[in-house]
């Protein structure tokens, strides 16, 4: 007894599993299982009806299209964002720091509106793209500038302390052996942060398939144009139809879930191609 | 021992507060733009010599009904749509009565989809016809989210019905032109408003005359005008006792209080000064510069009834659907 609990640092393991399991499941298993339940009312046939209705399908292309468009502006940007913020020093790097988290801080809803501000025509940015024939405000590009806001900070935060750690040393003797800035960055920078950056990707992914506040306040709701798969679970609640709204919310749940997989594996081949280049 | 014996008081003090206390506040549920309106009646209800606090909640009354079905402690529900209520009949919190329990069906005020269109009617925008000409662009909620754009459908469907004699298919090209030319469904009526004098988007605003005559009054006549189309359809505010809630707090009076004094001369003053049609006679004589004359058309008129508009109409796959999935 002695000898096993002296193996761990921190006593008690049985009851801190315990505890956070309880945690857990109350926090996320149940509610989870309490929507899965609430499917459990309808048939295979009515299910089908609702996810695989021509309005769903669309909802469904605007929402995955946007979400990826947002996810590539933030895996280009967010991984350049966290380069800056941890290879230099330079005055309000602090600020910048603190303001990458401020879409977490604001409600969506705001965010929304600001961004409905902005791009109309009499707005700071609409006033210069409207008259050139780029309209935002009520298009499937406002849909994503509204998951690009609410979703860079998962790509910054996953990739800056991978980058942060990164022995210098390597890089380095990298240089000492003759290898280019470009070579120096493909073979070993590269690699090292590929994971992290993959799961921050999925994230801003899985958080813009979500998102709702942001999106409703631009995107113009329009059926088969503009609604996104949110909205309309919202419009089946309105229609008390709480079953056609967890059957629309399961698809979402699942391919967030399919991502989050896709991720995983992806992550394991990188660790054996790690291991096997080394 | 001591603490024992303090754990047992705090146990005891706190099992036995609320058999003590009377409620002095009730809760009213109510729709999305009646937050003025409600402030105004609630300000007039105190100076009457209640001395009860109404608490306000405002949102969709959809959004409201469930809300209440899943735990909003609302002792007194001020809605805008009958369906919304009916709803909380089914689930079991309001009497099937509710709408013989006060005069007029239950609903202290009226209103009916109504215009505004910017200053000097660019556009000349006077009835339902012309909302579906090409290059109008037209502002209202969605249908799907709230229940001021299903009455903006059931109007415009009310006028089609006649214009077209009852011929389907006119009837339905009509509503998907008007529906093709709304830049934008927002998801509530406040918002909508908020599109078209904020953002200046689209050319006609069409919400409650309540809404229509409250901006013009507010931002003035110069930039806004209401226009009052040929024919409406009659948009009742009913207004419900939440039983199930009342008789666990034991505040019934102070509800039922508060519902009759909607009814009251002074409730319905408050009402038709916030632009909402009274339904007292004298009031509505002594308002009758504000309102324009207008013919409506009722549920039961127009369409056989709420429970037949809620199948026919609204539901998942309705009439309403083919107008939003013809676009």
């Amino acid at each position: 007894m002695a000898q096993k609990r002296s193996k761990h640092l921190l006593p008690g393991f049985g009851l801190t599993l315990g505890v956070s399991m309880l945690y857990l499941t109350i926090i996320i298993v149940l509610p989870l299982l309490a929507m899965l339940l609430k499917l459990g009312g309808m048939g295979w046939e009515d299910f089908w009806r609702i996810v695989a209705s021509n309005r769903s399908l669309a909802a469904y292309r605007i929402t995955f299209t946007s979400a990826l468009v947002a996810t590539v502006f933030n895996g280009a940007f967010g991984l350049l964002l966290a380069w800056v913020l941890t290879r230099y020093s330079f005055p309000g790097k602090r600020m910048l720091d603190a303001l990458v988290d401020l879409p977490f801080a604001l409600p969506t809803a705001v965010a929304g509106l600001v961004l409905v501000t902005l791009f109309a025509n009499t707005g700071w940015y609409g006033q210069f793209l409207e008259p050139n024939g780029f309209k935002v405000n009520y298009t499937q590009a406002g849909i994503i500038v509204a998951m690009t806001f609410t979703s860079i900070p998962f790509v910054v935060r996953t990739v800056q302390p991978v980058l942060e750690e990164l022995q210098t040393d390597l890089e380095e003797v990298a240089r000492t052996l003759g290898a280019t800035r470009w070579q120096i960055f493909a073979r070993v920078i590269w690699p090292t942060i590929l994971p992290a950056f993959m799961a921050g990707c999925v994230l801003s992914f899985a958080r813009s398939l979500g998102e709702f506040g942001a999106v409703v306040f631009i995107a113009g709701n329009l059926p088969g144009l503009t609604e996104i798969v949110s909205l309309l679970i919202f419009i089946r609640l309105d229609e008390y139809n709480y079953e056609g709204a967890a059957a629309l919310a399961f698809v979402l749940l699942l391919a967030a879930f399919l991502t989050l997989l896709l991720t995983n594996a992806l992550q394991a081949w990188q660790v054996r191609y790690a291991e096997r280049s080394r | 021992m001591n603490k024992l014996l303090a754990t047992a008081v705090a146990a005891i003090a706190l099992g036995s507060a609320p058999a003590f206390a009377q409620p002095t506040d009730i809760l009213n549920a109510s729709y999305d733009i009646g937050r003025e309106l409600f402030e105004a009646e609630n300000a007039a209800f105190a100076t009457s010599g209640a001395t009860v606090t109404v608490n306000q909640s405002h949102a969709g009354s959809s959004t409201q009904a469930r809300a209440i079905l899943e735990g909003l402690p609302a002792d007194v529900v001020t809605f805008n749509q009958v369906t919304d209520v009916q709803k909380l009949v089914e689930g079991g919190f309001v009497a099937a009565d509710w709408a013989t329990q006060f005069p007029s069906n239950a609903s202290p005020f009226y209103s009916f989809p109504s215009f505004l269109v910017r200053a000097g009617n660019p556009k000349d925008i006077n009835d339902w016809g012309d909302l579906a000409r090409d290059g109008v662009q037209v502002i209202f909620p969605n249908p799907k989210t709230s229940g001021n754009g299903r009455y903006t459908y059931l109007a415009a469907r009310a006028w089609a019905v006649e214009e077209y004699a009852g011929d389907e298919a006119q009837i339905e090209e009509f509503l998907t032109k008007l529906f093709n030319n709304v830049p934008v469904f927002e998801t509530g009526g406040r918002a909508a408003t908020t599109a078209f004098t904020e953002r200046q988007l689209g050319d006609v605003l069409i919400t409650f005359e309540a809404e229509t005559l409250a901006v013009a009054n507010q931002l003035g006549t110069d930039k806004y005008l209401p226009v009052t189309p040929s024919v409406s359809f009659l948009s009742e505010f009913p207004v419900a006792i939440v039983d199930k809630v009342v008789d666990n707090r034991g505040s019934r009076d102070l509800a039922k209080a508060y519902l009759d004094f909607l009814f009251t001369p002074a409730g319905q003053e408050v009402a038709a000064a916030n632009f909402h049609r009274p339904n007292d006679e004298t009031v509505a004589a002594a308002h009758a510069d504000t309102f324009p004359e207008i013919r409506l058309v009722t549920a039961v008129e127009a369409f056989g009834g709420w429970d037949a508009i809620s199948a026919e109409h609204f539901a998942d796959g309705g009439l309403l659907d083919n107008v939003f999935l013809n676009q």
